[in-house]
């Protein structure tokens, strides 16, 4: 059954399978076992790996997606050769490096350089290697003056720039990264994503575990989702990422109220039983195209008699800014009175031209007259993924038009003239 | 990138030893070399003290058991003899104790990177093995003061030292990875360790047993270390020799039989647990 990889295939697995045996009883002293010789030890399996086939060519960068507990990470390390696959082969060409973690061997009682040395030894250098690229390493780190300092002395983002530094020297063929690009500041993962790019221009194949899909997106040509094991989808990095989005919230129950919220602090005055997004077809959305009609909405039930209730919605971004937020106090007839029982669903429907990125809804139902008095309240019940490329960096993408004139010879003397 | 694509291998996953043995030796060295920098991390003489430290020791040593306690009275040479016999158990004790937690302290770069498993209890008996140098040029020290006479048989001594190396990284693989599983292994070699070291002819020559017990000197023979140090004192300075002191040259088969057989069943116990180890810490 052993098939060789053809000739531009950089990763090949096949048929890969891996189980944990976790004990469920844990039976780590010899006690136990001479006081019960007969008593197997018992265990709960667990499937991390179901049959995962799939082959990357070479120059690719391979995004791997999954919720937590999926199995992205034992995949990662079963070709990293650190867990013993149980069924399949897998094949790899051309040298591997492995970043499972960043600063592997670091020891905080020895100086950097010594922790250079060893973090590069342990990612596949051979010691001379490892010295010929110290001083590129240091200066590529920005730490030429810190060399022999002991770790332990250093900040944690100089930890990292380090042991980034060492992982860019490696210069494998073939890098599997788990995730070390989460750490950081945005300079730094900026940093870390121009130098992906530029390991990819120069042809070298990337396998990318990551919970990001803006990253996925951005970063990857194809990828794979994994789902308790089993390849959910695998294809266009895009598409897989809108999947991952469904996937991630379809499990979660949906898009509804979520029960560990603090829903209803307020006066009891009205119940909300239900936040929710719609998207542009009217089903709750879970991943919001860039651009289409959705609506924020929230389902009330009032608990006493009101006259003109305000009904109040935010979203937030990951950052927990406040990006958009509407009332119906703007609104003409939304007012009225509501009896107890009464059941309304109220809500505000406009085009998305949020960012690409996650957000969250938080909905309010509030006395009228601009004293913030709370009827009922449900922060942060509901959350969405907007979806889109157009990654600008700001808060909102407003539909605009970009023009560049191109200056007559004419036009440009009179602003010289007007300016000058 | 060149144009023939390099060529395709198949991922093996995690064993004891790989199939890259430079990887392996750089893997072990770099290990040991960062354990042998942080033993003496901190301290104003550096490494000085690992030369310091056994002169002093034994120089105690050397007084209290020559001058003090004589319990080596009519023993040729046994000041230098039970140095000697201390540098190797302490040595085995080094090495086995090192590496029965090797694994689980190493337990981040196990569960981090894919690399030959046996590096990690190695690369202890490397750092162990480097201090076994150092304390016999400070045992030669010792061996010039006391007048020993240089004799051939000097030059066979690494014989006897390699075998020590040997059995000690075997014991020390297997209780590595029984360790791994069963977190008693740790307090029952403390004791064993202990018990070995009174059961060994170190602080008093074997020439004491036999005019005691023949029967108890085969015995306490039968013990690989206690064979090697036995062999080693003879080496050095004419004490009884091994056969001498069992009292019979087919008997020895019995110690060489222990160390084989211990040692491969180290090796053989590492070698099943090492490609589950990674999951089992």
């Amino acid at each position: 059954m052993s098939r060789a990889p053809a000739d531009d295939v950089a990763v090949l697995v096949d048929g890969v399978s891996k189980t944990f045996r976790l004990p469920r009883e844990q039976v780590s002293t010899l006690k136990e076992r001479v006081l019960h010789p007969t008593r197997r030890p018992s265990f709960d399996e667990l499937r991390a790996l179901r049959d995962v086939s799939f082959e990357v060519r070479t120059g690719e960068v391979f995004g791997i997606v999954g919720r937590n507990g999926s199995g992205k990470s034992t995949l990662m390390k079963c070709l990293a050769g650190i867990y013993q696959a149980d069924a399949g082969e897998m094949w790899l060409r051309g040298r591997m490096a492995p970043f499972i973690e960043l600063g592997v061997g670091f020891n905080p009682d020895l100086t950097a350089h010594d922790n250079v040395l060893i973090n590069a030894v342990m990612l596949g250098l051979t010691p001379d290697e490892a010295r010929t690229r110290y001083a590129s390493i240091m200066d590529f780190a920005e730490l030429h003056e810190f060399a022999e300092l002991k770790l332990k002395n250093y900040s944690s983002g100089m930890q990292v720039r380090l042991a980034f530094s060492v992982m860019v020297h490696v210069d494998a063929d073939l890098l599997l990264i788990d995730e070390v690009l989460a750490v950081g500041d945005a300079a730094f993962q900026q940093k870390c994503y121009d130098v992906l790019s530029r390991s990819r221009d120069d042809g070298r194949t990337i396998l990318l575990v990551t919970h990001d899909m803006d990253q996925v997106q951005r970063f990857c040509d194809r990828a794979l989702l994994l789902e308790r094991g089993r390849i959910a989808a695998i294809g266009d990095a895009a598409d897989v990422a809108r999947g991952y989005t469904n996937v991630n919230f379809a499990t979660a129950g949906h898009l509804g109220v979520r029960p560990d919220l603090p829903i209803g602090e307020g006066d009891d005055g009205a119940h909300i039983a239900d936040v929710f997004i719609q998207d542009a077809t009217g089903q709750r959305g879970v991943a919001l195209a860039q651009g289409a009609p959705c609506a924020l909405c929230m389902r009330v039930r009032f608990q006493r008699p009101a006259t003109d209730p305000i009904f109040h919605l935010s979203l937030t971004d990951a950052q927990h800014r406040c990006v958009f937020a509407v009332t119906s106090e703007w609104g003409d007839g939304l007012g009225g009175d509501f009896a107890a029982g009464d059941v309304v669903k109220a809500g505000a429907s406009f085009d998305n031209w949020l960012a690409p990125g996650r957000y969250e809804l938080t909905a309010q139902v509030l006395h009228p007259g601009g004293g913030g008095h709370v009827m009922a309240r449900a922060e942060k019940a509901a959350s969405a993924i907007v979806t889109g490329s157009r990654a600008g960096g700001g808060i909102v993408d407003i539909p605009h038009g970009f023009f560049v004139e191109r200056h007559t010879e004419r036009t440009a003397a009179a602003i010289d003239g007007a300016t000058g | 990138m060149s144009a023939v694509p390099a060529p395709a291998y198949r991922v093996q996953g995690p064993s004891a030893v790989g199939g890259d043995p430079r990887r392996f030796w750089n893997l072990a060295r770099t290990l040991a070399a960062t354990d042998w920098k942080v033993r003496f991390y901190g301290s104003a003489l550096g490494y000085v003290w690992s030369l310091l430290r056994p002169l002093m020791l034994f120089g105690i040593v050397y007084f209290v058991f020559s001058t003090v306690v004589k319990a080596g009275a009519g023993v040729r040479y046994y000041g230098v003899i039970l140095l000697l016999a201390m540098i190797l158990y302490f040595y085995f004790v080094e090495v086995t104790s090192g590496a029965v937690t090797s694994m689980v302290d190493r337990e981040s770069l196990l569960r981090k990177v894919g690399f030959p498993r046996a590096v990690v209890p190695l690369a202890v008996a490397l750092v162990a093995t480097m201090s076994l140098a150092l304390n016999l040029v400070v045992l030669a020290v010792f061996i010039v003061l006391s007048g020993v006479p240089p004799r051939w048989t000097w030059l066979a001594l690494p014989i006897p030292f390699l075998l020590l190396a040997v059995f000690a990284t075997g014991v020390g693989m297997l209780l590595s990875a029984l360790y791994v599983r069963y977190r008693d292994v740790r307090p029952i070699w403390e004791v064993v360790t202990q018990a070995l070291f009174y059961a060994t002819p170190v602080l008093y020559p074997i020439e004491r047993v036999i005019d005691h017990s023949q029967t108890l000197a085969t015995i306490a023979l039968c013990n690989p270390v206690a064979a090697i140090i036995q062999e080693s004192r003879h080496l050095l300075t004419g004490a009884p020799s091994v056969t001498a002191a069992l009292g019979s040259t087919a008997l020895l088969a019995v110690p060489i039989a222990i160390l084989a057989g211990v040692t491969w069943l180290g090796l053989h116990v590492f070698d099943r647990m090492a490609p589950r180890a990674a999951e089992e810490l």
